[in-house]
């Protein structure tokens, strides 16, 4: 049974995107419908050309960096890719960093208000990171 | 004619494996079998998990040594 999982990121912590990319990558691979949605901090990694590291919130983003764990843009293209994830970017995070959709790496949706997202979302999972 | 396809995903972490495993198991044709490396083991309970979901079939999942082979046969 297929379920529906609407993401939330807003954190710009290395920990915060890892774990929701993999819940979108494995959700929409396993034949969920992913809808993420990108805002505050967390959109900033998606600006097309930015070289910015996540920071580590703790001990634990550092292992992410030095084992072999797929980056988190890595999953979330796959959960797109793979699994038809939709990558949204926040309408209002758009204006305050004055980009527009061109601005945001290939694979990303249209800019989109929270209550479209929200409306959207009703019914299904809601997760936020 | 099937073939069993080897993947190579050692020394990666959840969920590196499994999207490895499907990003071939899309290429591949129906009867093909696909055999999983991996030295995570999360991977020999997830993939299993995965495989139910869809409705691919678990052929075998033994683990040699660090790493564990598990080989899928898609079925649709």
């Amino acid at each position: 049974m297929s379920s529906e999982y609407h993401i939330i990121c807003v954190s710009g912590s290395h920990e915060k995107l890892q774990m929701a990319a993999m819940v979108a990558s494995v959700a929409a691979a396993s034949g969920d419908a992913v809808t993420v949605f990108f805002s505050m901090n967390a959109l900033t990694y998606f600006v097309e050309g930015s070289t910015v590291v996540a920071p580590a919130e703790g001990d634990f983003g550092g292992l992410l960096d030095k084992k072999g764990v797929p980056p988190f843009k890595q999953l979330f293209q796959q959960a797109a890719d793979l699994g038809d994830a939709v990558l949204l970017p926040c309408s209002m995070a758009m204006d305050l960093l004055e980009i527009t959709d061109a601005n945001l790496d290939p694979g990303f949706g249209p800019a989109t208000g929270l209550t479209k997202f929200l409306m959207d979302a009703e019914g299904g999972k809601l997760l936020t990171f | 004619m099937s073939e069993t396809k080897v993947i190579d995903a050692c020394n990666t972490y959840c969920p590196g494996p499994l999207m490895e495993l499907i990003t071939y198991m899309k290429q591949a044709e129906v009867g093909d079998v696909l055999e999983l490396l991996s030295t995570d083991s999360g991977t020999a309970n997830d993939v299993p998990e995965w495989v139910n979901k869809i409705g691919h079939e678990m052929v075998g999942s033994e683990k040699v040594g660090d790493v564990w082979h598990i080989s899928v046969r898609k079925a649709k």
